[in-house]
């Protein structure tokens, strides 16, 4: 059967600059796939030609198998959250609510349960009647969320939805679209921040540049990398590395060593090489080794290894 | 102190010098609009437009066709024949004429006897439309001058003139009531012009023109054409006309910002993702603006007839057909500013000056009619010139509907151009 939602190959050019090129992606009901990929990688003109804003210059979307109706119909299956907030704010939580419900043809008491459910559902019941200038950067973005669940669309296209959101209301959204796939939505999360893609998606595709770099869930990319582990050792003794931080680094195979609160952390090549070498610096500095660990390759070792640069930076 | 002082307003001046088009507008605006009316106010650019005035010469004598004869070679009129004084008056409430001389039957027999005796005068019947107040002055200066001369002329040298010279002579000579050494010298003054009369044609004696009892040989009787005799002119209605056109448009520039607003932040993408077809947003958009003008309007006007006592003396359908005209026009233009529009940033200082010189050149600020003949021909291209000159119709001039419509149809021309060119232009992808 045919994926819900599917992108093949999708392409978009800015006169010379090429914005998305060969971008695919597919998405169930149920699933949360994440999008990630430094500013500026394409996440946003992706996430507009599958929602129709914007025409493909190569490449087709497919809902259902088919090619989006215009007669609506495929509109009204899609919810946008778009990346800038679009909301009024000279209107008040529940008339954004009421004007965006309105243009998906909603009426009526069907109108009047979807606003009321929907800022229920994002913890904005209080502050129905408040205006939107008057809210926090989270009260917005949890709005910005509710506006695109009113039509209750079978696919989700949330472009960055936590961008400068306070932890709890990036929890709140968290819960929401939890919820959400537990009741069957298909959900394309656009991010650039790994932790939320490593903690909320089902599988990640990882683009830069326009291009897609690999996709699958995170466990699958970790594994595909050439040199997947990270050692931390909790030591004592040796404080925050002061003067010998830098001969770790030149341990054959060791790269992004970094320390914070006596915890020394360094990826390797080769874990009984890298091991080794580490408990014989410990040794030859007279460090005391409370623990060591390793840790699988989290989404930041993986994009650094794909692209050579680290996501933040980029 | 001083540093962050000087840190602070050399950040200013970049900003500033740094959006060339708002510069070269803050600069070029005052500029234009006040070379325009130093243009207009010094009489430049081929002079300014002659008066047009209606002469209906209903005595048909030779003084009267010397009269408008001098008044057809003077520069300042442009004259032109009226049969009768109704068809003048007419034409005067339209606006078609500044004024409308009439001169009556014998007006030129009466006006001779009366150059002597300063007794039943004719009246000259001067119709003017009360919203050319300057050239009605000029108009009556130059009124008195023609009628004068040729009425002095007629009386010193003329038939007319014999006539009523022996005539005044023995009324002279019959008059107890007159003190002696009046009637001496009038006597003697008239006997010469009968004696000059007789055997000579010489020009010279109207030097005599301004002697003894000899005087201005008319009145005039003025007449202010408004929508009905009687009826005062109110100078607020032009006003408060021109000044609903001006801020419509104003409203309108910001309306247009609003969609350039909209399109930065994420709603226009809202808007889009639902299942509406783009003229439907845009449609929205220009009902919107259009009954916030007519909000405008309405809400002016209102003020100007509660308070200024401002009046639809023509026809109310008319007015209100011009007010829905116009309303959708200007939202139209709102809607085009947005299609054509980068940033609002951009955009709103160009629009702003557009604004300024479309309603100064539609005569919202100054009538049109003292702009010379060839710019008041040029501004018949504008929108606002045809909704202020139709708005005055209705309003003071107490015109019909039949001449509203001319403008209601054009301004939903322009309607229609603006909203299909916005439509056309209106970016159809949303990145
Ligand atoms: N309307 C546009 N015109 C020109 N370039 C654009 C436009 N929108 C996006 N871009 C460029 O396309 C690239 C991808 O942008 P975008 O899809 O917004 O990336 P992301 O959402 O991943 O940050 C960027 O280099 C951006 O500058
Ligand atoms: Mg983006």
């Amino acid at each position: 059967m045919a994926p819900l939602l599917e992108a093949r190959r999708l392409a978009k050019n800015y006169g010379t600059l090429r914005a998305v090129e060969e971008v695919s992606l597919s998405l169930e009901p149920g699933e949360i796939l994440g999008l990630l990929g430094p500013n500026g990688a394409g996440k946003t003109t992706t996430v507009s030609m599958i929602a129709g804003l914007l025409a493909p210059d190569g490449g087709e979307v497919l809902l259902m198998g088919r090619p989006p109706s215009t007669n609506g119909a495929a509109k009204r299956a899609l919810g946008l959250v778009p990346q800038d907030l679009a909301l009024f704010d000279g209107l008040t939580a529940e008339a954004n609510l009421r004007l965006f419900g309105a243009l998906y043809g909603l009426g009526g008491p069907g109108l009047d349960r979807a606003v009321k459910e929907g800022l229920a559902f994002v913890g904005l019941s209080e502050r129905a009647s408040s205006r939107v200038k008057s809210f926090s950067g989270g009260m917005k973005r949890r709005l910005n969320l509710a506006a695109g669940l009113l039509h209750d669309p079978s696919v989700l296209l949330l472009d960055e939805p936590t961008v400068g959101v306070d932890p709890q209301s990036r929890n709140a959204i968290f819960d929401v679209l939890e919820d959400l796939r537990s009741r069957g939505k298909a959900i394309l999360y656009t991010t650039h921040y790994m932790e939320e893609a490593e903690r909320l998606c089902s599988r990640i595709v990882i683009m830069d540049h326009g291009r897609v770099l690999a996709e699958g869930t995170a466990p699958e990319l970790a594994s595909r990398l050439p040199h997947p582990t990270r050692l931390v050792a909790e030591l004592r003794g040796g404080g925050d590395g002061e003067g010998w931080i830098g001969e770790v680094g030149k341990l054959p195979g060791f790269s992004r060593v970094s320390i914070e609160g006596g915890r020394l952390g360094a990826t390797v090549e080769n874990l009984a090489e890298g091991t080794s070498a580490l408990l014989a610096f410990i040794a030859s500095r007279g460090l005391e080794l409370a623990s060591l660990e390793t840790q699988r390759p989290d989404l930041e070792t993986v994009f650094l290894a794909l692209t050579g640069r680290e996501l933040r930076d980029a | 102190m001083m540093r962050a002082l000087r840190a602070l307003v050399r950040k200013d001046l970049t900003l500033f010098f740094e959006d060339r088009r708002a510069v070269v507008l803050s600069f070029a605006a005052p500029i234009a609009i006040g070379a325009f009316f130093g243009f207009l106010f010094s009489g430049g650019g081929g002079g300014n437009a002659k008066i047009p005035v209606r002469v209906a010469d209903l005595d048909g004598s030779s003084v009267s066709r010397a009269i408008v004869a001098a008044l057809e070679k003077d520069k300042a009129l442009e004259v032109k024949s009226a049969t009768s004084a109704d068809e003048a008056r007419e034409l005067v409430r339209r606006g078609k004429a500044t004024a409308a001389v009439i001169l009556p039957k014998s007006f030129g027999e009466e006006a001779v006897n009366a150059f002597f005796r300063q007794t039943d005068k004719p009246d000259l019947l001067l119709l003017r439309d009360p919203s050319h107040t300057a050239e009605a002055g000029m108009l009556r200066g130059i009124l008195t001058q023609h009628v004068m001369e040729v009425v002095s002329k007629e009386a010193f040298s003329g038939p007319a003139g014999l006539r009523s010279a022996r005539q005044a002579l023995r009324q002279v000579s019959e008059d107890k009531a007159m003190a002696p050494s009046d009637r001496k010298d009038l006597t003697v003054l008239l006997q010469s012009v009968v004696n000059l009369q007789e055997h000579s044609t010489s020009e010279k004696t109207e030097a005599l023109g301004p002697q003894g009892g000899i005087g201005v040989p008319y009145d005039t009787k003025e007449e202010e054409v408004t929508a009905h005799a009687g009826e005062t002119y109110n100078g607020y209605a032009h006003s408060f006309g021109g000044m609903a056109l001006q801020f419509i448009l104003m409203a309108s520039i910001e309306f247009g910002m609003g969609i350039l607003i909209e399109r930065r932040t994420g709603i226009w993408k809202r808007l889009l993702a639902a299942p509406l077809h783009r003229s439907t947003l845009l449609l929205a958009r220009g009902i919107s603006g259009a009954l916030i003008s007519l909000a405008i309007f309405l809400v002016c006007m209102g003020f100007g007839m509660a308070v200024f006592g401002v009046r639809v003396q023509g026809s109310w359908p008319g007015f209100l057909l011009l007010a829905v005209a116009y309303a959708l026009m200007a939202s139209a233009f709102g809607l085009l500013l947005a299609a054509l529009g980068r940033t609002p940033e951009a955009t709103r200082g160009l629009a702003v000056f557009a604004v300024l010189i479309l309603v100064m050149l539609g005569g919202a600020w100054v009538p049109a009619f003292i702009f010379p003949a060839w710019l008041q021909k040029a501004t018949l291209l504008l929108p606002t010139r045809w909704a202020m000159d139709a708005l005055d119709g209705v309003t003071w001039r107490g015109l019909g509907l039949a001449s509203a419509l001319p403008a209601v149809a054009i301004l939903l021309g322009f309607t229609f151009v603006f909203a299909l060119i916005a439509a056309w232009k209106f970016p159809s992808e949303e990145g």
